[in-house]
């Protein structure tokens, strides 16, 4: 009996990293769960790109730390993804008769979920990373890589030729093609870098990673591995350039940065515009109040918060507390921080549940002198305790004690 | 599930005036991202009622629009769960009148549903209550027919339909007034009834044969003697929605701490329709006091006393003072506002000075363009 509907195309979304540069955000959590911009979690804008983009069966291959992030997608009712025909699907490593294996790299998370795709008898598979920040219509770049009559298109992003280096490059022809792909290349030839965006034919795709997890010796990864292999081999590879807003938040820094974009104002990337809307599971909690007194200035703040004391230029999540006369700047506080009267947040990224007491201080505090250089961000783990008058220095990691 | 719901979406429409010429009164926004509805809703479900029958009368697409299958309220369910009850017409009786003809056509869902209880609200009062308290002491105390009550001070020339209530020491009701408006502190009725379903329906057989309307007035009252009718006080906040005058009153309420605190994190979650909306942006000039706010507004000027419900737009330069601006309003630049309502999609043009009166808000109706 056939039990589900043949899909032209279905994503497979790689959401198990350890995400160890995130340190302390992401002890207990995956790096998709992490929060961003005061009501979303990271995996938010992937998920709702593949429902903006008509793509309505997504796997999600978790592995580290998954409890958080399963319990956030649930039946994915808050994208639109609870169907009957597809949806979202949490595939998890499993036990086989023979073996009992994790997921041993990206490729061959992809091959060991073969019978899951294989339901759905798909032309195409889109093969996505949890932990990119962008809003992408991908039915653009399956219109071109079907035009292509490609085996693989690799969306690619421009990059400054000074950071091509932390990339992976693709060297393309004129009409696209990719002849060459470079990982972290020290002498860049292109700008083109890859963002981690692939669409496959499903059946050439299928016949790589059966040789791959054959080869004792591979990685098993798509950089790595999949795709040199088919490029030797000659498969018809091309890049989709994408022009929007992208930014991988794989470092405390980058996700500060990628958090401070969202109030710049000419960011490419706006939340506010309906097309390509972010959706986000959703919380019952009532409007945000604002206390006689309160400043807040250039700031984006989150329902069932209560402001007295002063924002600025911050993103505050929903839940939070801020009491009279504390002075939260240049900062990201995660869901449900209290940050208590007369205490001082500069440059810094709160966890969920942290607790400022009193007067205490958090990260370079003499305002005057912090605004003149860059600083270092400051990060508490979630539920951190920092006591009333308490002071924790500029680039500190603390987790909060057990 | 000994209890299940009944609301009542329509009954004070009348009162309100524009604000509720197109919408039922329970679909009135409210509070920055509520319905009025949302409140008893999820009182309802927070009770741990799952069979909540809604009963509309004219204007109900939005009604029907905010609560779609009850997916908020977690009523989306296999078994119950939300129904929503349009007018049962027969031959020349298309609209009921009053709440025993709504009951009247409602005759089969009740038939139909298993629950011994059946309590009946309507939905003009903020409040947090569990009704799972009010079946305790129904039960107990052996009563006929329970109704909620609270202590009220009615104002001179109040407009309500109200009813108040008498009762001896142990609380059961001794007598009834209804419409009654005679300035001073009564035990008034909250619209909230807890009765057996059974003897719901054979008191509105019985009413139905003698062509009576007023469930007040032919129930209650003249049966108050017949029947044991007890009061259960809820002694908590409420904030009674009757007229343009008391709705502005209750949402600004909202602005104190307290009242706050007791509507929105008394007995659960007060829940209501998805929006996805992005949070509030304050912008670099903003300067915003004493306010409510929901997500997905854009402040650039200056607000103070408000609530701004979903997707509100404060262009620079403005201020506003004292207003209610309801979802997706956009005021315009150097735009001054004081003690106004604005309906849903309203655009103040730049430059615009509107004022009304604490005792008297002016009203922009769904849409408009000033």
């Amino acid at each position: 009996m056939k039990m589900q509907k043949k899909k032209k195309c279905i994503a497979m979304l790689l959401a198990g990293g350890q995400g160890s540069r995130l340190g302390v955000l992401t002890k207990n959590i995956a790096k998709p769960a992490v929060p961003f911009g005061g009501k979303y979690r990271i995996i938010d804008f992937t998920l709702s790109n593949c429902v903006n983009s008509g793509i309505d069966t997504v796997g999600v291959l978790t592995q580290y730390k998954p409890m958080e992030l399963n319990e956030y997608i649930g039946n994915g009712q808050p994208w639109g993804l609870d169907r009957n025909s597809g949806g979202v699907h949490i595939l998890q490593p499993f036990t086989k008769i023979k073996s009992k294996e994790w997921y041993k790299g990206t490729a061959n998370a992809i091959y060991q979920n073969e019978l899951f795709i294989e339901q759905y008898e798909p032309t195409h598979v889109l093969v996505l990373s949890g932990d990119h920040i962008y809003k992408m219509d991908y039915a653009k770049m399956l219109a071109e890589h079907e035009n292509n009559h490609a085996d693989c298109t690799i969306a690619v992003i421009d990059v400054p030729l000074s950071e091509a280096s932390r990339f992976g490059i693709m060297n393309t022809r004129e009409d696209g093609s990719i002849y060459e792909f470079e990982e972290k290349p020290k002498e860049p030839k292109s700008t083109k870098a890859s963002m981690g965006v692939y669409i496959f034919r499903w059946d050439v795709m299928k016949k790589y990673l059966e040789q791959d997890s054959k080869d004792e010796n591979s990685d098993n990864d798509f950089g790595k591995n999949i795709i040199p292999a088919m490029l030797s081999d000659g498969c018809n590879m091309h890049a989709y350039a994408f022009g929007g807003y992208w930014k991988d938040v794989g470092t405390i820094e980058s996700l500060w940065e990628a958090n401070m974009d969202l109030l710049s104002g000419d960011s490419a990337l706006s939340l506010e515009d309906n097309e390509l809307k972010v959706y986000a599971r959703n919380y019952d909690c009532p409007p945000t109040y604002i206390f006689e007194g309160a400043k807040i200035s250039g700031a984006m703040i989150t329902k069932g918060c209560e402001i007295k004391g002063c924002v600025e230029n911050s993103i505050i999540s929903s839940e939070c507390i801020i009491g009279e006369g504390a002075v939260i700047k240049n900062s990201v506080l995660f869901p449900g921080t209290v940050v208590e009267q007369n205490a001082e947040v500069n440059f810094a990224i709160l966890g969920t549940g942290v607790h400022i007491g009193e007067g205490a201080k958090v990260g370079e505090t003499d305002f005057s002198a912090a605004e003149k250089k860059k600083q270092k961000i400051t990060v508490l783990g979630s539920r951190f305790l920092l006591e009333a008058n308490g002071a924790v220095q500029a680039g500190e990691m603390l987790e909060a004690q057990s | 599930m000994e209890l299940m719901g009944i609301i009542f979406s329509n009954i004070y429409d009348e009162h309100l005036g524009e604000v509720t010429k197109q919408r039922t009164l329970a679909s009135l926004p409210f509070g920055g991202r509520y319905r009025l509805i949302d409140f008893v809703l999820s009182n309802m479900v927070n009770s741990e009622i799952t069979n909540v029958g809604v009963i509309t009368k004219s204007n109900y697409q939005s009604l029907m629009d905010h609560l779609g299958k009850g997916k908020e309220w977690d009523l989306d369910r296999k078994i119950d769960g939300l129904f929503i009850l349009p007018p049962f017409g027969t031959g020349q009786k298309t609209v009921y009148r009053d709440k025993i003809e709504a009951l009247w056509g409602a005759k089969r869902y009740l038939e139909r549903s298993n629950e011994e209880y059946v309590l009946m609200s309507d939905s003009n009062i903020i409040c947090s209550i569990d009704y799972t308290e009010v079946l305790k002491q129904h039960i107990l105390a052996k009563a006929d027919i329970t109704m909620v009550t609270r202590k009220e001070e009615i104002k001179d020339k109040s407009n309500i339909k109200g009813i108040a209530v008498k009762t001896n020491t142990r609380r059961r009701v001794t007598d009834v007034l209804v419409n009654y408006n005679r300035p001073g502190i009564e035990q008034c009725g909250m619209g909230m009834y807890l009765l057996k379903r059974k003897l719901l329906l054979e008191l509105l057989e019985e009413a139905n044969s003698y062509n009576l309307l007023d469930f007040d007035r032919d129930i209650i009252q003249a049966k108050h003697k017949k029947l044991k009718i007890m009061v259960w006080e809820h002694k908590g906040t409420a904030l009674r929605i009757d007229s343009t005058q008391s709705y502005f009153e209750a949402n600004m309420a909202l602005l104190d701490k307290e009242v706050r605190d007791a509507v929105f994190r008394g007995e659960g979650f007060v829940y209501t329709k998805v929006r996805d909306e992005v949070p509030t942006y304050y912008g670099r000039k903003s300067e915003v006091e004493n306010c409510l706010i929901a997500d997905g507004c854009r402040i650039e000027g200056r607000a103070e006393n408000c609530v701004l419900f979903r997707g509100v737009t404060v262009a620079e330069g403005a201020a506003v003072k004292n207003s209610i601006l309801m979802q997706d309003t956009h005021v315009g630049k150097d735009v001054s506002l004081d003690y106004i309502i604005t309906d849903k999609e309203v655009e103040i043009t730049d430059g615009r000075m509107l004022m009304g009166a604490p005792q008297h808000q002016i009203i922009i109706n769904k849409g408009k363009i000033v």
